[in-house]
């Protein structure tokens, strides 16, 4: 399958499975969201499907990337990859989303502040990008 | 039970679609995000496909009384565009574009043994409970 066709069709296959949650849960598919959920102590009920969403999207994400042959890691070098985890952690926490909470489901709400989210953290990617790979001039 | 079931098998589908969409491996991504380099526009059809099928889907799930597993829905009902949510994803689209990783696809990575999500998850994990732990201080919980 052409990769643009394949990007496609994991996107259906990503707002389905956002679909599903929210239809049979009533929950909203935001990863940062569900994660933060667990650790944070709460009551057992709300810890299980928390639990239970992640382990299904490691186990079968990490399965399907076998099938499919991808296991490329990050260009980024170690000092970098810790930089960026604890930025990433601490953003999407106090932003209140990440990629999939304000970009996918938000978006799919018509939520403006979600809209607003998606173009600073997209505009603020882009900038990263740039100054690493134009201004520094690491590139992969 | 069912509620853990349909999260099992959403979370599942989720996970797949990522791995579809290469999602998982971070030069699609910064492909993406170089819009002054060699530029892969397939982050843009992931968007494309994912949220067209919420668009649709959000309304057809909200336009019942209650989801089919619970008596409520659990959607966010913050409106305001204040400073936290600007900072936040501010500062997130900062780490995005330095590992191109985002939760989700760096979960699946540390699952499918990537070397490079086994440093970036832990770090991820420990900057969310930094924010709390800073959070709740400043709060005076």
């Amino acid at each position: 399958m052409h990769p643009w066709l394949s990007a496609l069709f994991g996107g259906v296959l990503i707002g389905l499975s956002a679909t599903l949650l929210l239809l049979l849960n009533g929950r909203i598919a935001g990863i940062s969201g569900i994660v933060n959920g667990l650790t944070q102590q709460s009551r057992s009920d709300e810890w299980a499907w928390r639990a239970a969403f992640i382990a299904g999207l490691m186990v079968a994400g990490g399965a399907a990337m076998h099938w499919l042959g991808q296991a490329t890691p990050s260009p980024a070098s170690v000092p970098v990859l810790i930089v960026a985890g604890l930025l990433v952690g601490f953003g999407t926490r106090l932003g209140g989303g990440c990629t999939s909470g304000h970009g996918i489901c938000g978006l799919g709400r018509l939520s403006k502040r979600s809209l607003v989210a998606v173009c600073v953290f997209m505009a603020m990617a882009v900038g990263s990008v740039f100054v690493v790979r134009h201004v520094v001039g690491v590139s992969p | 039970m069912k509620r853990v079931v349909s999260a099992l098998l959403a979370g599942a589908l989720f996970g797949l679609g990522l791995a579809v969409a290469r999602m998982t491996d971070p030069t699609v991504i910064l492909g993406f995000l170089d819009l002054f380099g060699r530029f892969d526009p397939s982050l843009a059809f992931v968007m494309i496909g994912g949220v067209g099928a919420t668009l649709i889907g959000f309304r057809f799930a909200l336009g019942r009384a209650h989801p089919l597993l619970d008596s409520d829905f659990h959607v966010p009902t913050v409106k305001a565009i204040d400073r936290p949510l600007v900072v936040g994803s501010a500062i997130f689209g900062i780490g995005w574009g330095l590992a191109g990783y985002c939760p989700g696809p760096a979960l699946v990575a540390l699952a499918g043994g990537v070397s490079t999500a086994f440093v970036f998850v832990p770090a991820m994990i420990a900057g969310s409970l930094i924010q709390r732990f800073v959070f709740q201080r400043r709060a005076g919980v």
